[in-house]
């Protein structure tokens, strides 16, 4: 089945929430995805600085000293932020390709998750309240964010194949259903030089979306070109640095719904994960159309 | 069964007994109802807080009136028999599903597939209705305020769908014998649905409908009506691509 959540904040007021927000939402579909749970959160962008969120099965050997080697090596000041099995690495926003690169052979068994001006991204195996907990995603602040608990089907319960998944910088995705046609869109995209990390099928959607915006067109763009390019069944939830936006299959079997206030723009999975939210008795409350595309920008 | 009219009907709620999902599990609700028997005073039941929950009244046996104040998720009132279920709010996927009688009305919106395989008892969604609406449904008939989406009564064996809105795409896909009341536009009708005229009988039929269903200043005769072609009913080769 799967879980979705996401939630836009319109009302700058409601951002110091936003983590906690987030998080009962994602609980609340526990029964929907026990398999793994993350979740996606977009700080607001300070200037100058870029972030890198990155995982290891062994955090403490990892992330011992990372900060001092990769400062040394990108030749720039590193600070490295641990929370349990993750850590966000910050440095210069000019220095994100280099320290990529220089994280690939200071420490060769670590995940990328996800990098970029806003984004930082938390996942692992486990129920969604210990995902919670293990990241204290509730004390997050931020400006959007979407998270997912899954429900395997498509690829193996690992840390690597939980939601959200990250091909581009400040780009994430969340995706209820199952794609069919995912080896061969892999193998087109792989042919135009994409790398992935995994055999999952929504990972193909995240590159799908990185490969079209990075050919110039704009995330409603790519968005709308998952009609008709992926195969399968579909409820598509992605975040951009400031944006967010849903798009469902022609077909819609997948559920949806969505909820607007003048504070706050919220996707769940069900309604019920929308309960807690402020003002929802009063909200616009929907189902996005199949095979339309739904997006906000701040 | 005698007909209701489930808008206008007096309820003594004053009565009432209080369910509070906010205090009680779901399953102790479920249970209460299922414990009633014939005869029993305890016909108004109150709902309260269900914050979107899923299978709130399901297997209603008894003709009790139960009020749902809030939103509930999947299968709301699914094989109810004789219950009156209303629902002050919206409703998840699935509401009514292989409803035997009764009645269940939803005072906002209603998800996919809702009064899938109904067979009897009357389902009425005063807001709009998603995806499927009433998909394979066996005897039911569904009122529709508002519009409904695409596929709906796929599938459809017999009862009735009345939809003072528009229709989404594939309206009646492989229809059988149902009969489908649209006020509005069709966006398409699926294999093997086509537009029927509205003879006498029909429009007499649909006006008792609407009344049952509480519509008022709307008349039958602004309805356009639906059903089977009936060329898929039997294998014919030249037929094929229409299955």
């Amino acid at each position: 089945m799967c879980g979705i959540v996401g939630l836009f904040l319109k009302d700058k007021s409601l951002e110091p929430k936003l983590g906690a927000m987030l998080s009962e939402m994602l609980i609340c579909l526990t029964d929907r995805g026990p398999d793994s749970a993350g979740i996606a959160i977009y700080g607001a962008p300070a200037g100058n600085e870029a972030k890198i969120t990155i995982q290891s099965a062994k955090p403490e050997h990892d992330f011992r000293g990372l900060d001092a080697e990769l400062a040394k090596a990108i030749g720039a000041p590193v600070s490295v932020a641990v929370k349990s099995t993750h850590a966000v690495i910050r440095t210069a926003l000019d220095k994100v390709y280099t320290a990529r690169e220089a994280l690939q052979s200071l420490r060769p068994d670590i995940s990328i998750m996800g990098a970029g001006e806003a984004v930082e991204i938390y996942k692992e195996v486990g129920l969604p309240e210990a995902v919670v907990e293990r990241f204290d995603v509730r004390s997050m602040t931020g400006t959007h964010g979407i998270g997912h608990t899954r429900m395997a089907t498509e690829s193996a319960v690992t840390t690597m194949g939980a939601h959200p998944f990250s091909t581009g910088a400040d780009q994430c995705l969340v995706h209820n259903g199952s794609l069919s046609n995912h080896n061969n869109v892999r193998r087109e995209l792989v042919r135009e030089g994409m790398i992935f990390e995994t055999e999952n099928d929504t990972e193909v959607a995240a590159a799908y979306l990185s490969s079209k915006i990075a050919h110039g067109k704009n995330l409603g763009e790519a968005l709308e070109g998952t009609l008709s390019d992926l195969d399968g069944f579909f409820t598509f939830v992605v975040g951009t640095k400031n944006g967010f936006g849903v798009v469902r299959d022609p077909i819609a079997c997948k559920p949806a719904v969505m909820a607007e206030t003048d504070q706050y723009v919220a996707f769940g999975s069900e309604y019920r994960a929308l309960t807690k939210l402020p003002g929802i008795d009063n909200a616009r409350v929907w189902e996005p159309e199949p095979a339309t595309v739904y997006f906000w920008e701040h | 069964m005698p007909a209701t009219n489930v808008s206008t009907a007096q309820r003594d709620q004053s009565h009432a007994r209080v369910f509070d999902l906010a205090a009680l599990s779901l399953r102790e609700l479920n249970q209460a109802l299922h414990q009633l028997t014939p005869g029993s005073n305890e016909t108004a039941w109150e709902v309260l807080n269900p914050k979107g929950s899923h299978s709130v009244a399901v297997g209603v046996d008894q003709p009790v009136a139960i009020d749902v104040r809030g939103s509930v998720g999947y299968y709301c009132g699914g094989m109810n028999a004789g219950g009156a279920i209303t629902v002050h709010g919206s409703a998840g996927p699935g509401v009514g599903e292989n409803m035997m009688s009764g009645s269940i009305v939803i005072k906002g919106d209603a998800s996919q597939y809702a009064g899938a395989t109904g067979r009897g008892g009357l389902l009425v969604i005063e807001g709009n209705a998603s995806s499927r609406c009433g998909i394979s449904m066996k005897g039911i008939d569904i009122v529709v305020h508002g519009n409904i989406g695409h596929m709906s009564a796929f599938m459809a064996q017999s009862g009735n769908l009345v939809v003072l809105g528009d229709a989404g795409d594939a309206l009646g896909d492989s229809i059988y014998e149902a009969r489908l009341f649209v006020r509005g536009k069709v966006e398409s009708l699926g294999a093997d649905c086509i537009a029927k005229e509205m003879r006498p009988e029909h429009l007499e039929f649909l006006q008792g409908l609407l009344d049952r269903a509480g519509v008022t200043g709307v008349k039958a005769s602004e309805f356009k009506r639906y059903g089977s072609a009936r060329k898929l009913y039997n294998f014919n080769i030249d037929n094929a691509d229409a299955y």
